[in-house]
């Protein structure tokens, strides 16, 4: 199957996604090997909003969006991955 | 180039779609800071919980629902060029990935109760088969929204404005349930 020029992108974030999955799994193996799991965990957290991100703005294509959608959901994403990342912290 | 970029910004999809969406997705991040809210007051087990969880299994579902989710974007595109046969067996593509899914999860679901983690177990369990079971709702209603506009598609040249838009819901609607699993899978599998 030989891709459209406006799949490129759409390849390029998925790789990223992958990429993004397995640097999930060696910041948990790496980190908790050398103890510090509490910023493993919110590193991780972080990554899955990145890629949450990601998701959105390519695949759900809110990067075409209208402003107030792009607001609404860029707002979501950082929002939430504060206020989890806040509260595994303050665990 | 700016006037461009402001005549062409567009709701990918229904509106109402975009309503269910953020819905949802409010709901999902209440529960989520609901789970980290009990953690935090009972967290030996919640670890052990945690450490109980499959690695293995946790990458192969996320695998499945990202292959899924681009099979679902290039079939949004395809559609949009007009290759409606590609796009519908791109759409079949997402859906198959993500019955694959429902597979890997009824597995991991068997497991997790032949070892004694049943949602009773303890209340990092309950949350378990809460989170992740009202996840699994979604990706069923996902797989049926999926063969359903696919469905629609069969004998057609080309694509009607309002299967098109069809489509675009459908698939938006299911990255969203890939972007909600991104969380749970770094929640419940990946933090300790």
């Amino acid at each position: 199957m030989r891709l459209l020029p406006i799949e490129r992108p759409t390849l390029l974030v998925w790789s990223i996604l992958i990429v993004a999955t397995l640097l999930s799994w060696t910041l948990g193996d790496g980190l908790l090997l050398t103890g510090d799991a509490r910023l493993a965990t919110a590193a991780i957290l972080v990554v899955a909003f990145v890629k949450v991100h990601l998701i959105a703005a390519y695949f759900m294509e809110v990067r075409h969006a209208p402003r107030g959608l792009r607001f609404l959901v860029d707002g979501y994403v950082a929002g939430v991955c504060a206020l989890l990342v806040t509260l595994y912290l303050a665990t | 180039m700016a006037t461009d970029r402001t005549t062409t910004r567009r709701i990918p999809g229904e509106a109402g779609t975009w309503v269910f969406i953020l819905g949802d997705l409010v709901l999902f991040a209440a529960m989520f800071a609901t789970f980290l809210v009990y953690r935090a007051e009972d967290l030996p087990t919640y670890i052990a919980g945690h450490e109980a969880m499959s690695q293995a299994s946790g990458a192969l579902m996320t695998l499945a629902l990202l292959a899924s989710s681009l099979a679902a974007a290039l079939a949004t595109t395809r559609l949009r060029a007009g290759a409606v046969r590609p796009a519908r067996r791109l759409l079949l593509a997402a859906a198959g990935l993500g019955a694959l899914f429902c597979v890997l999860k009824g597995f991991e679901y068997q497991a997790k109760v032949a070892a004694g983690h049943g949602p009773s177990a303890s209340d990092f369990w309950t949350f378990y088969f809460g989170l992740t079971g009202l996840h699994l709702a979604h990706v069923i209603l996902g797989i049926a929204a999926l063969c359903a506009v696919a469905h629609e598609l069969r004998d057609r040249e080309r694509p009607s404005p309002r299967q098109l838009a069809g489509v675009e819901s459908v698939t938006t609607f299911w990255h969203m349930v890939d972007a909600v699993w991104i969380v749970l899978l770094a929640l419940l599998y990946l933090a300790r």
